[in-house]
C-alpha cells in the first residue's frame, strides 16, 4: 500500500497523447449485453422494498430499516437548490430491481457466471481474470503479482454484484471484501453496527430511497493494524433499460489501518435517462487512513442532451478516530446530470479531510459538484482542490461548504477552485460557503477562472500537435495535481477519459 | 524553398491590410533578416506564414517547396517543417516539457506516417540535443515554459527547433529579452543547425543579433513591405542610421 501511495506521488507518465491517440472514439461503454432479465414490477411500494429485502433473503432488521427509510421518504420532497434542469423523474416509472436470471443462485464463483457478463467486464476491461485465482490456482496469483499491482475487484451489474476476486488472499488478513448483500448475511453484527451511521436514513431525498430499495453493493472492513496490500475496487454497470441503480458502499477502516479504494462505473448508451442514486459511507478509527478514488464515466447522453445518466450520490466519510484521515479523489466526466458531494465529518481530533476533483462536462451535461468539510475535533485538517472543465453547452458548479464548529480550535483548511472554460457557450459556477466559529482557526480559499487560452492552443498546434490533442494536454496540465492523487494503475485511465469526454470541444 | 507572392494580411481586429503586398523568395540553405522599426508587420508576418487564427490572408500565396499552404492547418504547416520560434513562449502549467516535446515530435512523425519514438529513445535524443544548448534535465521535467527565465525560455524553443528539425526555421525577436551570454549560446544553437537543406527567416529590431547568425540577406520591412534588401552590410547601416534614414530615402 505504501509503495502505492509513493509511486502515485512521482506522477504520470509523460506519454499521454499517444495512448489518446488510439482511444479515438466517442463513448466506448456504451455497448449493452442482452442478458435474460429478473425484474421486479414496475415502480415504488412498500411490496417492492418487501421483495428486494426478500430476494436478497434479508434479516428481519434489514427489512425493517429499509421500510422505516421507504416511509419516511414518501413524506419527502426532490431537492430543488442545485443548479441543474433536468426533466422531472417519474420514480413510478423506473425498475427498482434487475437481475440476471442466471444467477438466481448466488454464484459461488466466477465460473457459475453466465459467459456474457464475463464478457461485458471483459469489454469493460476489468481484471476479472483473476477468477482463476479463485478456482484455487494459488501459485498463479503470486507469479502474477510481480507483474504488476495486484486489485481486488467487486462487480456489479445492474442489481448484483458477480463476483469478488482475490477475497481469499484478503480473508487470511482478516480483510472482508465482498458484495454488501453478502456481508448483511455473513458480517452482520458490523453492516449493522456502522450502517447508517454516517449517512442517515433521513440525511437526503435521494439517500433515503437508497436506503429503503438499495439492492447491492461492496463491503470493505479492515481489521485493527492491518494495511491493505493491494488496491481495492468496484465497478459499477447500468445494463437494463428504465432501471435504476442504487448501490450502497459501505467502508470500515478499524484502528491503525490503511486502504486504497477505486470505484469505476459505466452504463449503455440509451436515448431515455436513467437513475442512479448510491449511497457510499466510509468511516475512519483511530490512526486510519482511507483513500477513496472515483473515475466515473456513467453515459453522458448524445451531444443534442438526449439520454444519460441522472447521478445522484450521497457519499461521506466520518473521521471517528483521532489522527484518521480520509482522501476523496474523484474524476467525473459521465452523467448527463451529476449532484454529488462527498463528505468528511472530521469528528477524531487532528483528523484530516482531502477533497481532489476534476469534473468535466461537456455537450449538454450538467454538474453540481463539491464537498462539505465538518471540523468538530481539534486540530482538523481539511484541503480542498477542486478543478471543474466546462465545454460545449455543459454548465459546472462547484458547491461547497467549509464548517469549522467552536469546540475545533486550531483547525486549517485550504480550498482552491478552478475553473476552465472552453468555447463560450457554457458554464462555471463557483458556490463556496465557508462558517468558522472558532478564532483559533483558519481557513483559505482560492479560486480561479481561465479559458484555454488561444495563444496556447497555437503554440501546441505549431509544433504539430493536432487541436484535441492539443486541448487534451492542456486541460490534462490543468488537472495535474487532482490525477496525481489517483492510485498509479488508474491515473493513466483518467487521463484518457479527460481527452475523450473533450473531444469535439473546439473548433 | 519558401516563396511569397503579392501577400496582404489581415488581422480579424484591424480593418486595414497590416501586410500590404509582401514579397520574398528564400532558397534552401539560405538565411534572411527582415530588420524593420515597430509596427511594420514583422511578427503578422511570422503569425501569417505558420497559419494562426485570425490572420487573414486578403491577397496573393505562400509556397512552401512548391505548393500553396494557404489551405493547411498551422499543425500541417508543422509538419510540412514550418517552425517558428515565438517572440513570447507561451507557459502551460501542468505539462511537462519533455512531455509536450514528445508529442509535437511524435504528433508529426505520425502525420509523416514515420515511425514514433517511445520515451526511452525520444530521452536519449533529448539529452543529445540539449546538452548543446545548455539545458539540464532540470529544465526538461519542468512545466512547459513555466518560471522559465527570458533565456531559458529562448534556448527552449532552440531545443524544440533542434528535435523538430524543420525546413524553414523562423525566429520572431529571439534577440529579445537576451543578455549577451544568452544571445551567444542561443546563436550558436542556430548556427549549429543551419544546413544545406534548412533555410532561416529571423525577425530582429537590432543589427546585434547577426553578429553572431550570418544572415546572407538583409530586408528592410516598413509599413507591410520590403522596401530595401541587401547583404550583411544593410544591417549596419541601419544600426548606424536608423530606419528613418532608409525610410526618408524610400520617399524620395
Amino acid at each position: 500500500m505504501s509503495n502505492v501511495y509513493t509511486e502515485a506521488k512521482k506522477g504520470i507518465d509523460p506519454g499521454t497523447i499517444d495512448s489518446v491517440n488510439s482511444l479515438k472514439e466517442d463513448y466506448k461503454y456504451g455497448f449493452s449485453t442482452e442478458i435474460d432479465m429478473d425484474y421486479a414490477p414496475k415502480g415504488i411500494s412498500e411490496e417492492i422494498v418487501k421483495l428486494i429485502s426478500k430476494k436478497n433473503l434479508e434479516p428481519e432488521w434489514m427489512l425493517t430499516w429499509r421500510l422505516e427509510a421507504y416511509q419516511r421518504w414518501t413524506k419527502m420532497f426532490e431537492p430543488d437548490w442545485p443548479m441543474l434542469k433536468y426533466e422531472k423523474i417519474d420514480y413510478q416509472d423506473q425498475y427498482y430491481y434487475a437481475k440476471p436470471k442466471s444467477l438466481k443462485e448466488r454464484p459461488k464463483s466466477l465460473a457459475d457466471v453466465e459467459p456474457a457478463l464475463l464478457e461485458t467486464y471483459a469489454k469493460l476491461g476489468i481484471p476479472l481474470k483473476e477468477q482463476e485465482f479463485l478456482a484455487g490456482v494459488v501459485g498463479a496469483e503470486y507469479a502474477s503479482a510481480n507483474a504488476k499491482p495486484k486489485v481486488a475487484v467487486d462487480a456489479v451489474f445492474d442489481s448484483v454484484s458477480v463476483g469478488t476476486t482475490f477475497k481469499d488472499e484478503l480473508a487470511k488478513l482478516g480483510i472482508i471484501f465482498c458484495s454488501i448483500s453478502e456481508a448483511i448475511h455473513s458480517h452482520p453484527e458490523l453492516v449493522r453496527k456502522y450502517i447508517g451511521t454516517v449517512v442517515p436514513r433521513s440525511d437526503n431525498y435521494f439517500a433515503t430511497l437508497n436506503s429503503a430499495v438499495f439492492s447491492d453493493g461492496s463491503f470493505v472492513y479492515i481489521p485493527e493494524g492491518v494495511k491493505c496490500p493491494m488496491e481495492l475496487s468496484t465497478y459499477f454497470r447500468i445494463n437494463a433499460e428504465n432501471t435504476g441503480q442504487f448501490e450502497r458502499t459501505l467502508i470500515i477502516a478499524d484502528k491503525d489501518s490503511q486502504v486504497s479504494y477505486l470505484e469505476g462505473c459505466t452504463a449503455p448508451m440509451r436515448d431515455t435517462n436513467q437513475l442512479h442514486a448510491a449511497v457510499v459511507e466510509l468511516v475512519a478509527l483511530d490512526n486510519a487512513d482511507i483513500k477513496y478514488s472515483t473515475v466515473q464515466n456513467w453515459y453522458p447522453g448524445d451531444k443534442n442532451g438526449n439520454g444519460g445518466i441522472y447521478n445522484f450520490v450521497t457519499k461521506r466519510a466520518d473521521c471517528r478516530g483521532v489522527r484518521s484521515k480520509v482522501m476523496w479523489t474523484q474524476i467525473e466526466t459521465g452523467s448527463a446530470v451529476t449532484w454529488k458531494y462527498p463528505s468528511c465529518i472530521l469528528r477524531g481530533d487532528y483528523s484530516q479531510g482531502e477533497f481532489y476533483s476534476v469534473a468535466i462536462a461537456n455537450n449538454y451535461q450538467q454538474a453540481d459538484t463539491g464537498t462539505k468539510m465538518t471540523h468538530l475535533g481539534r486540530g482538523t485538517r481539511s484541503r480542498i482542490v477542486s478543478k471543474g472543465i466546462s465545454a460545449g453547452k455543459a454548465q459546472n458548479t462547484y458547491r461547497g461548504l467549509v464548517n469549522i464548529h467552536p469546540k475545533a480550535v486550531d483547525s486549517r483548511n485550504f480550498t482552491q477552485c478552478d475553473s476552465l472554460l472552453i468555447g463560450n457557450k457554457c458554464g462555471a459556477h463557483t458556490v463556496p460557503y465557508i462558517e468558522n466559529k472558532n478564532s483559533s482557526s483558519r481557513t483559505e480559499h482560492e479560486a480561479t477562472t481561465s479559458k484555454i487560452d488561444d495563444d496556447q492552443l497555437f503554440y501546441c498546434l505549431q509544433r504539430g500537435i493536432g487541436e484535441e490533442d492539443a486541448v487534451a494536454l492542456i486541460v490534462n496540465g490543468f488537472c495535474k495535481e487532482v490525477l496525481q492523487a489517483l492510485p498509479m494503475e488508474f491515473a493513466l485511465e483518467a487521463q484518457k477519459l479527460v481527452a475523450i469526454s473533450l473531444e469535439g470541444s473546439v473548433g | 524553398m519558401l516563396v511569397i507572392k503579392d501577400l496582404k494580411v489581415k488581422i480579424s481586429e484591424v480593418d486595414k491590410d497590416i501586410i500590404q503586398g509582401f514579397n520574398l523568395k528564400i532558397n534552401s540553405g539560405e538565411v534572411h533578416a527582415i530588420m524593420g522599426p515597430n509596427g511594420s508587420g514583422k511578427s503578422t508576418l511570422s503569425h501569417a506564414i505558420c497559419g494562426k487564427e485570425g490572420y487573414e490572408i486578403t491577397g496573393g500565396n505562400i509556397n512552401l517547396e512548391g505548393r500553396s499552404i494557404l489551405d493547411l492547418e498551422p499543425q500541417d504547416r508543422a509538419t510540412k517543417g514550418i517552425f517558428l520560434a515565438f517572440q513570447y513562449p507561451l507557459e502551460i502549467p501542468g505539462v511537462g516539457n519533455l512531455s509536450f516535446m514528445r508529442t509535437a515530435l511524435n504528433s508529426q512523425k505520425k502525420a509523416r506516417q514515420e515511425k514514433e519514438l517511445n520515451p526511452a529513445e525520444f530521452l536519449k535524443l533529448v539529452k543529445e540535443k540539449a546538452s548543446h544548448l545548455s539545458v539540464d534535465m532540470e529544465m526538461l521535467k519542468r512545466p512547459l515554459n513555466v518560471g522559465f527565465s527570458g533565456g531559458e525560455k529562448k534556448r527552449n524553443e532552440i531545443l524544440q527547433m533542434a528535435l523538430l528539425e524543420p525546413k524553414l526555421c523562423i525566429l520572431d525577436e529571439t534577440d529579445s529579452g537576451l543578455d549577451v551570454d544568452a544571445m551567444r549560446q542561443v546563436s550558436q544553437g542556430v548556427n549549429a543547425l543551419r544546413s544545406p537543406n534548412r533555410s532561416f527567416l529571423i525577425i530582429t529590431h537590432y543589427q546585434r543579433l547577426l553578429n553572431h547568425i550570418k544572415p546572407d540577406y538583409v530586408h528592410i520591412m516598413v509599413s507591410g513591405r520590403i522596401i530595401k534588401t541587401g547583404g550583411p552590410d544593410l544591417a549596419l547601416q541601419v544600426e548606424e542610421k536608423g530606419y528613418g534614414h532608409l525610410i526618408a530615402n524610400q520617399k524620395n
